[in-house]
Parts: structure tokens; sequence; C-alpha cells
């Protein structure tokens, strides 16, 4: 799907909460310490004040003080979550509230479980891009859940980030062209009214996560006549340390054409949140030129692959915003019996 | 919480709106229908920056309900740079760090609940204003 690079982004934002639970502390609690091989893991934890909500609002806030637009100009604000604070009542309109884009905004969630985000980019580039409206947010935010001493629970992470879509001569970053792939898979699921995912252990992997992102990557390259040697930085959904390295040496990247940008050691897995926050905290680092490719990946399953220019503007406005490296920093160690009080695994009433 | 008084008084928790009178230019928050300086009732909405000054803090170890959750916390009162003084919680900050003359900005946080049948409250609160290069 090419709009004929008349879309792209022109603000964005990133939000990380405060507190880091180490992957250590996790394992001493389930089972022994370190019996955890690879590396050192951090990953943020929302406070007892946040939520995905809160989160959300943040992160927009951060892009709508980059862009200095009219939020009556933004006619949808769209969000991507698996972790909503209400089962029924839209997250995005709080968002939408507390940036002062209601009322003559869509407001509505979006849900394909890690992927919801990047599939809301895309209906936001082809509403900017038909003309229905001037501008669009899209975003994703997740206070990840992991059961306790489930696998997931060494990266399921708290964070999120927001991106307007807008026309491409206010852009600072170009949106070249992108391209979606799906199927009907089972690998990961939560079920009404329960609290934690279920997942597929090993059918996560090479089934799910690498062949979604492979064949959107692949179908992308395809229809833009690109390569791996034609991007400057790739940035993969990323569950762990691992798999984008892996997902993208399999589509013929380099290590360093990857790494800058892979967040999960430092604030974990943010679920919708992690490949759009990764994307916030590379275009703080990128320079104009340079080309960024983007492949989410969402279980149920699916992956969103996209081309993005860098341009001069970047350079303009990023100095408005807040970088997602000031959250990183900000990072207050917990253990993990603040981590279950924080994250409701302790139950008052 | 009652949800028509909630949704009345949202615009202020959420967006931290205000009003200007037309009459005099006193700055108000929350919104009012009345000048509280003249007396008029030519009010107009004004959206406060969110930036300000911590002028007194107390940490909270004996929540109310719907708050416990959130103990210890702290509460304060905040100077914006409009010039109302705000009642809040502070967040991001732990209590022994806090110190008056802080200058703290405008964040939305759940504030409270009182079930899990009812809304969940979420308003403004301050903290220490975001630092970057
Ligand atoms: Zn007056």
């Amino acid at each position: 799907m090419a709009l004929g690079s008349s879309v792209g982004v022109i603000g964005y934002g990133g939000y990380v909460p405060r507190f880091r639970i180490d992957a250590a502390e996790v394992d001493r609690v389930w089972k022994g310490p370190g019996m955890r091989p690879n590396g050192r893991v951090f990953k943020a934890v929302s406070g007892p004040d946040e939520d995905t909500i809160t989160i959300a609002i943040q992160a927009a806030r951060n892009a709508m003080k980059m862009a200095e637009i009219d939020p009556a100009d933004i006619g949808a604000v769209w969000f991507g979550t698996e972790s909503k604070p209400y089962a029924v009542k839209p997250t995005s309109t709080f968002v939408a509230d507390a940036i002062g884009a209601l009322p003559f905004s869509a407001a509505a969630d979006w849900e394909f479980a890690c992927k919801p985000g990047t599939e809301a980019m895309r209906a936001a580039a082809a509403m900017v891009g038909s003309g229905m409206s001037r501008y669009a947010m899209c975003g994703g935010a997740d206070t990840a859940q992991s059961r306790p001493g489930d696998a997931l629970e060494y990266h399921a992470g708290a964070g999120g980030a927001a991106f307007i879509m807008g026309p491409a001569d206010e852009s600072l970053a170009v949106l070249l062209g992108s391209t979606t792939y799906a199927t009907n898979t089972p690998d990961f699921f939560r079920r009404e009214g329960r609290s934690y995912p279920s997942h597929g252990q090993r059918f996560t992997g090479q089934p799910a996560y690498f062949h979604h992102i492979e064949s959107a990557v692949a179908r992308l390259f395809d229809e833009l006549k690109v390569g791996p040697e034609d991007f400057t930085y790739a940035i993969f959904h990323q569950p762990n340390y691992q798999f984008p390295l892996r997902v993208g040496k399999a589509l013929g990247f380099r290590k360093e054409q990857i790494e800058p940008f892979i967040l999960t050691n430092m604030v974990g897995n943010t679920y919708s949140g992690a490949l759009l926050l990764s994307f916030a905290y590379a275009l703080d680092k990128v320079a104009p030129g340079d080309r960024i490719l983007l492949a989410s990946y969402g279980s149920g399953a699916g992956s969103d692959a996209a081309s993005f220019l860098v341009t001069d503007r970047l350079a303009e406005v990023r100095s408005r915003g807040v970088p997602v490296q000031y959250y990183i920093d900000q990072g207050t160690p917990i253990d993990y019996a603040f981590y279950a009080r924080y994250t409701q695994k302790i139950k008052l009433t | 919480m009652d949800i028509a008084r909630l949704w009345r008084q949202q615009p202020s928790n959420i967006r931290l709106l205000g009003s200007r009178c037309r009459s005099c230019g006193v700055l108000t928050f929350p919104e009012r229908v009345r000048c509280a300086e003249c007396c008029s009732s030519e009010l107009q909405a004004y959206q406060f920056k969110g930036d300000g000054e911590l002028l007194v803090a107390t940490t909270v170890y004996e929540a109310p309900r719907g708050f416990v959750d959130q103990v210890p916390y702290v509460a304060g009162l905040v100077r914006l740079v409009e010039g109302p003084i705000v009642a809040a919680m502070i967040t991001d900050i732990e209590p022994d760090k806090v110190a008056v003359g802080m200058r703290v900005e405008m964040v939305t946080r759940r504030i409270c609940s009182s079930g899990a049948d009812d809304p969940i409250v979420y308003g403004y609160k301050f903290r220490p204003v975001a630092h970057h290069d």
C-alpha cells in the first residue's frame, strides 16, 4: 500500500513509568537466583496511580508538545491496547479529551495483541491520505499482563507511545509505504474475564513471530522494490532481546541496523507500546535522510511493515518533545513485593 | 463517586480547564459559573498550562477509602504559573525527596475508585518537571 508519500509523522511522544524490576528478582522468587541465562533485563512497572489510560495520555501530550497543532484539527485518536482499564468504555476518549481533540474526533480502541498500534497507524495514514482529516493520532500502550512465574513475566513491561500522522510537507518522517500480513493463528490469547494471557510456549516463535514478520517485510520489499541495504535502521517488535536480532538476520539485516533501538532489556516488552516506543526512541536519535523499517507483531496473528524516510524537519521539532531516554533514566528499582503490589497481584478487596 | 458530579468535573480534572472572568480578568481553578472576585457571571473557559510551584506538602499514611492502595502518598498545594493555587497529590517522587519550592508539572493519573462497579476517577496530579537537554 503506497500513498505516494503524501503522509507522515508530524509529532510523536513516548512514556515509560518509573518503576523497574530486575528479571533476576523475578528469578529469585520463582526459579532461584542465577537460573536465568540471557543478559540483564529490567522491565518497567506502572505505579499505583498509573494504567494504560494514564500512559496513553502522557505519550499523547508529549506528541502534542512536539507537533504544536490545533487539537481540533485531529480527526481521530486511536490507541491500541490489550490491558484496558475499562473492558467497556474507550481508552481513546480519555486521551482525546486530555489533548482537547473532542468532540469532532473519532476515538476508539484497537486490539490485536501487541500490534494494534501499527494497525491504527495505517488507518490514521489512510484517513489523512484520503483527505478525511488533516491529522490523526495513533498509538499503543499497555501495562503488560503476565502470570506470576510464567516465562512472560521476565519481560512484560509498561509503557506506550503516540504518533500524529499528517501531511507529508509537515512531516518529520514520511511514510513511503506499508504492508500487512495476517493469519488466524492461536499462539497467544487472553480469554474474557481472565487476568493473564496464555501462550503456546515454543509455538510462539517460528510459525508465529518469525513467519508473520518475515512475510510482511518480504512483501514490503517487493512492493517498494527495496532490500535490507536500503534502510539505515530496522525496528522489529521485541518480546525479548534475541527475537528482533534473529528475524532481522533472517531478512538480511546487519546487527548494527537493529541493535541501537532495542529497548526490551531496559523497559521490557510493553506489548502494544513496544514497537512504537522503540520508533519514538529511534526518532529521538536518528538523522535527516535516514530510512527506517518498522515491523510489528501481534499474536493471533499478524505483522505490519512500514518504511519511513526521516526529513530535515525532525531536527527543528524534536527538542520540543520529551525524549524517551528521559523516562528510561528515571528508572527506580523495586523488589518483587512492590511489583506484586503495584500490578494488583495482591488484592486489597 | 456520583457519576453526574464526575462528568461535571471532568474538564477541570482531566484537562485542567478553569475560568477567566470577562469583567475583571481574574483566573480561577476549577471552573466556576460566577466570578469569586466581582460576582460576574460572564466567565469563559480558560486552559491552564499545568506548570507550577509546590507551596506546601505533607505525606499521607492513613488514607480515606478509595486511596488506600496509594499510601504513602504526598498531598500538597501548588501555585500554577497563572496564579491560582490548587490542592493536589504529588506523584513520581519519594516522599522524602519532596521539597517546597520545587517546580512541578501536571500529569493525569488515577485518583481513586470506590469499587469495581464504580467509575475510576482520573484527574490531575503534579510531578517534578521533566528536565531534559
Ligand atoms: Zn470577575
